[in-house]
């Protein structure tokens, strides 16, 4: 394997039900995945919100993964369809804001496809090579920076 | 003409209307002013129709393409010695600017007005123009006539002094859609006070009559003179784009192959490959057969029971309206003389 | 409900220009259930422009609120100290919202995320249309419930004109002729004979052409205390 540069910091969101088993798996059969990958299991990618990929990357995310069922096989019927609608959003909202629209991707993985999650990280790895650092990192370190969201009822 | 009250039993003393009410066939063609303020445009185009039409139609901002007015070139008719039909839209004026213009044509000679919607203003060269549509054409038939017949403006106020006297027109497009309440809706527009009908282009002869039968069996016709509207075709591709993309007009399949088979001899070339000679023949050859097309639907048009005339729009081609009158058998046109009040 | 949509995103920065402190403000009404400018909504522009700020160099601070409705002083009460701290306030209301704060707030220069633009409602997810165009004279209960004002691009009274085709209007395809629409559910009341009344020029004194309106309910109104 290439230099890895362990600074790069990928947020991957993963269903509960098929790319989470599948990241489990593949730890289990002791396939190596890129370090830089934090995974954040989701019950569905349904669940994905717009801002949980904003907040990443205010957070200094240099990429996010969104990783889902195959279509059709959802275990929540239309999730992952939704999901690759939001992820598409976010590619808008990433280009009007100034930041690559790459540095999102949407990946379909079973359970069993251990080594498709592994090459969907690698994959994205080399788009944050190519791409560079997350440009709104501050001394090249992620910044920790407080979304404000303040509800009044 | 008369300009009195209509002791003499017509509402407007206009030629148009002597000509109806005589019992002949009227012919009125249309003028489509300029996108510009040149009087001898006008005059050039009245040069044309000059005997060959009871009254001419002058439209107004037609497709909502800003055009002289008009009233105002209706007023050079009027000095030319011809007739108009003043064509007014719903689109661009409240009811006060609508009252005001009828008093000023009128006051310009002007004796004849066809009320109308109006396209929408997105069609033309200013659609980020407020649209207005304070009334609509119904309302506006009803307001002339009460101009007219009861010496009243929409206000309720009473006109004193003298009224304009209109002759008044709206128009009816037989195959817009709802195809079966069309005939009902010109019912609603003579109610409201239509003296005559000008349709929208027909070259369907079948559907025609049938919209002509359900017009008897309301006895429309004898309530307003209904002119058809006719048209000479120019081309295939007009008709084709007439066919595909104009709300109401039907035309035959057999009316398009015929002006295509007048192309025929051009057939072998495409349109790079011609000559301009060769363009300017086969252009000549579908307008020839553009025209008689037109005259043939013209005597059908007037075998049918109800109508009372024809409506010419030749559009940007006046010169095409002498050889259809004429082939037509129209020609010369009747002069009445208005009866002694 | 009020439809509005977000204005560009780079009409948005260009309004907020060279304000450091900036107050997203959302509203829990009717842009929420357009999804223009709820909560969700507020927090997504807020952080796009700190992000966007950030990358071209003037990081601005982009803190944002949403109230339930932005129409009621009640409810800006609230965010008082809020909009007193910052330099420029971005409205995610319509306008009516937007004009309520720069009311409310006099010292504060508000700008507008938002171009409101009709009053309709959503006929399925996603897909909004305009119903009511606001006239001031009802007229629903003569045309089988369907507005010839809002839905007829002509707002004729006795439709339809010779533009329609196929159910649709002539200005665009997408748009149904509103008069086939009266006029095919009328006929399925049974009650046509409404078609053949002539209906006379509509009172506009009553809609935005008679100017500003304003209605009182003087059964509403607190007493004054004596």
């Amino acid at each position: 394997m290439s230099d890895v540069n362990t600074d790069y910091q990928i947020v991957a969101f993963c269903c509960q039900y098929c790319a989470y088993a599948a990241a489990d798996l593949a730890g289990g059969l002791r396939l190596q995945y890129p370090p830089n990958v934090k995974i954040i299991q989701i019950p569905c990618t349904g669940k994905m919100d717009v801002l949980y990929a904003l907040q990443a990357f205010e957070a200094g995310a240099d990429a996010v993964m969104v990783a889902g069922c195959m279509p059709g096989d959802c275990h929540f019927l239309e999730g992952n369809l939704n999901a690759m609608r939001r992820v598409e959003r976010v590619k808008d909202l990433l280009r009007q804001i100034g930041l690559e629209a790459e540095r999102i991707k949407m990946f379909h993985i079973s359970s069993s496809m251990a080594s498709q999650f592994v090459s969907a990280t690698e994959e994205m790895l080399r788009t944050v090579e190519k791409l560079g650092p997350n440009p709104l990192r501050m001394n090249g370190k992620a910044s920790r920076k407080e979304t404000h969201v303040r509800r009044v009822s | 003409m008369a300009d009195q009250s209509a002791s003499n039993g017509y509402l407007s003393g206009s030629n148009l209307e002597r000509v109806l009410k005589s019992g002949n066939f009227a012919v009125t063609a249309e003028l489509g002013p300029p996108q510009s303020a040149d009087a001898k445009v006008i005059r050039k185009k009245a040069a044309l129709l000059r005997g060959y039409c009871d009254a001419v139609n002058i439209t107004d901002n037609q497709t909502a393409i800003v055009r002289m007015s008009s009233i105002g070139a209706g007023a050079i008719l009027v000095s030319e010695g011809l007739e108009p039909v003043i064509q007014m839209t719903c689109r661009d004026r409240n009811r006060l600017a609508i009252q005001s213009d009828i008093l000023g044509a009128y006051a310009l000679g002007m004796r004849n007005i066809l009320c109308l919607t109006g396209d929408h203003q997105t069609f033309g060269n200013h659609p980020q123009a407020k649209n207005v549509f304070d009334i609509d054409s119904v309302q506006l038939i009803q307001i002339v006539k009460n101009l007219r017949d009861e010496h009243v403006f929409q206000c309720g106020d009473p006109l004193k002094g003298l009224e304009p006297r209109f002759f008044i027109g709206a128009a009816e497009s037989p195959f817009a859609h709802p195809i079966e309440f069309r005939p009902y809706r010109l019912r609603k527009k003579i109610k409201a006070g239509a003296n005559f009908i000008q349709t929208q282009l027909v070259f369907d002869i079948p559907a025609f009559e049938c919209f002509m039968e359900k017009v008897r069996a309301l006895g429309l016709h004898q309530q307003a003179y209904i002119l058809a509207g006719v048209g000479p075709l120019k081309s295939p591709a007009m008709a084709r784009y007439m066919k595909e993309s104009v709300p109401g007009i039907l035309i035959p399949q057999e009316l398009i192959e015929r002006l295509e088979e007048a192309g025929r001899p051009w057939a072998g070339k495409s349109k790079d490959e011609l000559t301009k000679e060769e363009k300017k023949a086969r252009s000549e050859a579908w307008k020839r057969t553009g025209i008689e097309i037109c005259i043939e639907l013209i005597q059908k048009i007037l075998k049918i029971e109800g109508v009372a005339g024809v409506h010419i729009m030749a559009i940007e081609w006046e010169e095409a309206v002498e050889p259809i009158v004429k082939g037509a058998g129209l020609y010369p046109r009747p002069v009445i003389e208005p009866l002694a009040a | 409900m009020i439809i509005a949509e977000q204005k560009p995103f780079e009409e948005v920065k260009s309004l907020v220009g060279e304000a450091q402190k900036i107050l997203v403000v959302g509203c829990g009404t009717c842009v929420t259930v357009c999804f223009a400018g709820g909560a969700r909504e507020a927090a997504i522009l807020a952080a796009s422009l700190r992000m966007a700020s950030k990358l071209d160099g003037d990081p601005k601070d982009v803190t944002d609120v949403t109230v339930q409705r932005q129409c009621e002083w009640e409810y800006l009460d609230t965010i008082a100290e809020q909009v007193n701290e910052a330099d420029l306030i971005l409205s995610l209301g319509c306008g009516i919202g937007v004009q309520a704060i720069a009311e409310h707030f006099p010292k504060a220069w508000v700008v507008p995320g938002l171009n409101t633009s009709f009053l309709g409602l959503p006929v399925e997810q996603g897909v909004w249309v305009e119903r009511c165009a606001a006239c001031g004279d009802c007229i629903l209960g003569l045309t089988a419930g369907i507005c010839p004002i809002a839905r007829c691009s002509k707002s004729l009274l006795n439709g339809p004109c010779g533009g329609s085709q196929d159910g649709h209007c002539e200005v665009n395809e997408d748009i149904p002729c509103a008069w086939q629409l009266i006029y095919d559910r009328l006929k399925s009341l049974d009650k046509l004979e409404l078609l053949s009344e002539i209906r006379p020029p509509k009172n506009w004194r009553t809609s935005r052409d008679g100017g500003p309106r304003k209605i009182v309910r003087p059964d509403l109104r607190l007493c004054e205390e004596e």
